[in-house]
């Protein structure tokens, strides 16, 4: 970068400037919420993986025979893991408002030339949501 | 981070991730890790259940289902490492580390489906 190159004016100097940055804090989204929530909303990440760990080793218990998936069943009566299965799901569920709210930031739908507001295309994907889950539940739970 | 052209695409698995996360894995982690061990409602017997989860439609979701979610998972813990903890220097063993393990739950999903029956 050239000396005045940041600002477009051209300015002299004797000494070639230096950028001044301060060190950041490793804690620095500790104290403000914008900040928390955004640490927050990246770290649903890891219940997402807890998640499908638990899967596998559901399929796993599934195709080993019945006494393999009653054992899997009672661990989940557990304690820890009901502790675990609720941390985990609050994680997902703010996982996918602040998804869906951010949606209509990465898909701009124009409808005649006119952009579809951000609360349809928000809203169709919490209808979308609402049709699915209760698909899925009506196959899992009529079986 | 330097952009590799692969960027993208992980990108883009991310965000398929990331969709699938939200649309799917409320209600299987309410079911399944809460409803059916509180006894809210009544869990599908042992039949029943490896019945839908072997029919082939319902092994292809399950799939897509875990290793997008991993994907995603992937992605966004990488980034979260590192501008969260702002952890720098372990760079390449935090990638390896993040898409390895998608690529291999990817694997144990389809193995652990394949053999499902």
């Amino acid at each position: 970068m050239k000396p005045g190159g940041l600002s477009g004016t051209p300015s002299h100097t004797a000494y070639h400037p230096r950028w001044y940055r301060e060190r950041v804090s490793t804690y620095w989204w500790l104290w403000k919420w914008r900040y928390l929530k955004f640490v927050l909303r990246e770290l649903s990440s890891v219940p997402v993986a807890y998640f499908v760990t638990l899967t596998l080793v559901q399929v796993h218990a599934l195709s080993d025979g019945p006494q393999a998936y009653a054992d899997f069943q009672r661990w989940m009566t557990h304690p820890v893991f009901l502790t675990l299965n609720a941390i985990s799901f609050l994680f997902v569920l703010f996982h996918t408002v602040t998804w869906f709210n951010l949606a209509p930031r990465a898909i701009v739908v124009r409808l005649r030339g006119k952009r579809v507001p951000e609360f349809l295309i928000a809203g169709s994907n919490y209808a979308a949501w609402l049709v699915i889950s209760a698909a899925v539940a009506w196959l899992i739970l009529r079986s | 981070m330097a952009k590799k052209p692969i960027e993208p695409f992980l990108w883009g698995l991310f965000s398929a991730g990331g969709v699938v996360a939200a649309l799917l894995i409320p209600v299987h982690l309410f079911l399944f890790g809460l409803a059916f061990p509180l006894g809210w409602l009544t869990p599908p017997g042992y039949e029943s259940l490896r019945a839908l989860a072997s029919h082939p439609l319902a092994r292809i979701y399950l799939f897509v289902l875990c290793s997008f979610s991993l994907f995603h998972w992937a992605h966004r813990f990488r980034y979260t490492l590192y501008d969260g903890l702002q952890i720098k220097h372990l760079n390449e063993v935090i990638t390896v580390f993040c898409y390895g393990g998608a690529l291999a739950g990817t694997a144990a999903a389809g193995y652990l489906l394949w053999g499902l029956r």
